[in-house]
């Protein structure tokens, strides 16, 4: 599910209107929900306009500080500014909208 | 909760990591527990932060354990910058490869929390600087800022379970600062999961006095000072004084050194003081209890003996000033780099701050002499008990250090000999009590010098009288009168009395020896009168012989012719 590479960028679009950035520690059963679930709310919400890169701590420590991670996973939105923080598994959509800030699509 | 114990082997010998911080390290009998988790706790501006920040520093330079301090609270820039005024260079550690200063920001704005997380991020980053640098020692400061950041206590709880778990099989030497709570020792009950080593700080302020106070509430595994030792933060970061130390086994010498005072040497059997011992100079005002010791600075500088004078009264011009006006000339010694005086007023800073200075100039100037002029005056700055107890840790230092001290004290009641509060809070301190008084008579004051006390020596018993004059301290011979000792005008008016008996015996002695010479004359004549009368009698005999032989003659003549 999650690629061995240390940074993989799921879909290559640089220039995307949101750039999320998936911190893990390793192929927790944590890490995997986090990933499924931003994955699923992306698609949802903010289809064909985001990218979302993961990085494994366990294999390049040395980015934990940049970001200030603490706990993961963690999802950090660097684009559109200001950066924001989402920590845990992701399993409550609502707090996660609310903490990308991103309006619900219209059910 | 309980975190498994040490096993039988540790007990014996405790592997401890040295914090390198004055009298820290005497207290826990060698420093925090190795290996395992120390939590400081205190309020806020006690001195947590800096006290983790040289225990890293220490090990570094000291002890070549390089070290992370993760900051929860202060920003690395600001970390270097408050330490450098203590003269630690960071920037230059981190450039050694020596240390590692993390800034974990929480921010609760900044962060949702939506589900279940753990603290893996942050054990990545505490290993990964760990292992950047093979850090043994690792400082995390303040670990509570975390509750304030993140919402799920359970997990937050949990977490840091497994993070002192994890420190422990890392083998770090780890020290966690907490604030401290209202009824606990930290807001968050951190030392339910450090339980091996706990130390409390304290920062008091008892009559405008501020006093720093740390205690170390348990080790386990070790023994520890258990009392609570003030501490003092200057220049030089954090230093320690314990109270006493708790044995009494310092070395003694059996040299002796002299006085400096003609005529008191031979007070003492042998000749002064015991090299090493401690010497209480008390006497009222004017009685010249500076000049004494004034006396003894000098000879111990003739001598070559590094001497520090602690003047608490007297600037050291002043102070070498008026010695010039009974002859010691205190500047040469000043000059030659044999004297150093400190003066400084004693409320200027607390009695430990004092106490601390003095064992600063004492380490930077390593002196064989030191002199405290007064000691009475610091009791202006705390209590009997503060200054006894100072005193005695000073004296400690000094009989440690084999270094001759000498203490003035102002005693204010006048008719007594017996002292007041800060000799009787001393005298037992100290081997060695001179007194000096006022004798006051008839209209006239005299000064008298004697000896209370000296251990291990015998010593006169006599109130000996000295007068100051130009050219210093003169004790003066001992005079008995009909009364006993006399001194001032009693011994000028004895010594008047003394002269008139004098020369009235020697006129009696003048009149006898002519009584006797006439007497002889006399004799003499008598003799002579005597003797004429026998020569005429003795010639009136042999007349008489003779006239009697020509009678004889003449008859026998008469006879033949018939």
């Amino acid at each position: 599910m999650i690629d061995s590479e240390t940074a993989l960028t799921l879909n290559e679009n640089d220039g995307a209107e949101w750039q999320l950035l998936l911190y893990i520690a390793g192929q927790t059963p944590k890490s995997i929900r986090a990933l499924s679930n931003i994955k699923k709310y992306a698609e949802e919400h903010l289809a064909g306009k985001y990218s979302i890169e993961i990085i494994d701590l366990l294999k390049s420590p040395q980015l934990a500080e940049g970001d200030q991670i603490l706990a993961v996973p963690t999802l950090v939105r660097r684009v559109p500014e200001p950066i924001r923080k989402i920590i845990g598994d992701l399993s409550n959509e609502e707090r996660v909208l609310v903490g990308l800030n991103i309006k619900p699509v219209t059910k | 909760m309980q975190i498994e114990g040490f096993n039988a082997e540790e007990k014996f010998v405790f592997p401890k990591a040295p914090t390198g911080i004055d009298g820290l390290d005497e207290i826990t009998e060698g420093g925090f527990p190795k290996g395992r988790p120390t939590l400081i706790c205190g309020g806020a501006g006690c001195g947590k932060t800096l006290l983790s920040m040289q225990f890293l520093i220490k090990g570094i330079t000291e002890f070549n354990e390089p070290g992370v301090f993760m900051s929860f609270e202060e920003p690395s820039d600001d970390l270097s910058l408050n330490v450098k005024s203590l003269g630690f260079d960071l920037e230059q550690l981190k450039a050694d490869k020596k240390l590692v200063v993390d800034h974990v920001r929480v921010e609760r704005s900044e962060i949702e929390e939506a589900g279940e997380y753990d603290l893996d991020g942050l054990f990545i980053r505490l290993g990964y600087a760990i292992d950047s640098i093979k850090a043994t020692r690792v400082v995390l400061d303040t670990l509570e800022s975390l509750f304030s950041g993140l919402d799920n206590q359970a997990i937050l709880r949990a977490e840091l379970r497994r993070l002192f778990h994890w420190l422990k099989e890392k083998g770090v030497t780890a020290v966690i600062t907490g604030e401290r709570g209202e009824s606990t020792l930290t807001r968050q009950g951190l030392e339910e999961y450090v339980s091996d080593c706990v130390i409390l700080l304290d920062h008091r302020v008892i009559e405008q006095v501020s006093t720093r106070r740390l205690r170390v509430v348990k080790y386990r595994g070790s023994t520890h000072g258990t009392n609570e030792y003030p501490f003092l933060i200057d220049e030089y970061g954090i230093s320690v004084l314990p109270i006493t130390s708790l044995k009494l086994d310092n070395e003694v010498s059996s040299d002796v050194v002299a006085t400096g005072i003609p005529g008191v040497n031979e007070m003492f059997d042998r000749g002064g003081f015991y090299r090493g011992s401690n010497v209480m100079v008390s006497g009222t005002a004017g009685t010249a209890k500076t000049t004494v010791a004034c006396y003894f600075a000098d000879e111990q500088c003739k001598r070559g003996e590094k001497t520090i004078y602690f003047a608490f009264e007297e600037s050291p011009q002043q102070l070498i000033r008026n010695m010039k006006s009974i002859g010691i000339d205190l500047q040469k010694h000043v000059d030659d780099g044999c004297l150093l005086i400190h003066s400084s007023r004693p409320s200027l800073y607390g009695l430990e701050l004092h106490l601390l200075t003095l064992r600063k100039l004492i380490k930077e100037f390593k002196p064989t002499t030191v002199i405290l002029d007064p000691i009475s005056n610091l009791i202006s700055v705390g209590s009997e008990h503060e200054v006894r107890s100072m005193l005695v840790r000073l004296i400690d230092m000094l009989k440690f250090n084999n270094i001759t001290a000498m203490f003035t004290s102002l005693s204010k009641q006048t008719d007594m000999i017996r002292p007041d509060l800060a000799e009787e809070s001393v005298s037992s301190l100290v081997d060695t009590w001179i007194t000096v008084r006022d004798m006051e008579g008839i209209g006239e004051r005299n000064r008298g010098i004697f000896i209370i006390k000296s251990r291990g020596m015998g010593h006169s018993n006599q109130v000996r009288e000295f007068i100051i004059t130009q050219k210093g301290i003169e004790l003066l011979e001992v005079e008995l009168g009909p009364d006993g000792i006399l001194t001032g005008a009693a011994r000028q008016s004895n010594a008047l009395k003394n002269k008139l008996t004098e020369v009235k015996l020697q006129s009696e002695l003048d009149r006898k020896d002519r009584e006797i010479a006439r007497k002889r004359k006399v004799l003499e004549a008598n003799i002579e009168a005597l003797k004429n009368d026998f020569e005429s009698v003795e010639e009136e005999l042999s007349l008489l012989k003779a006239t009697e032989a020509i009678q004889e003659q003449v008859g026998l003549n008469k006879k033949r012719n018939d």
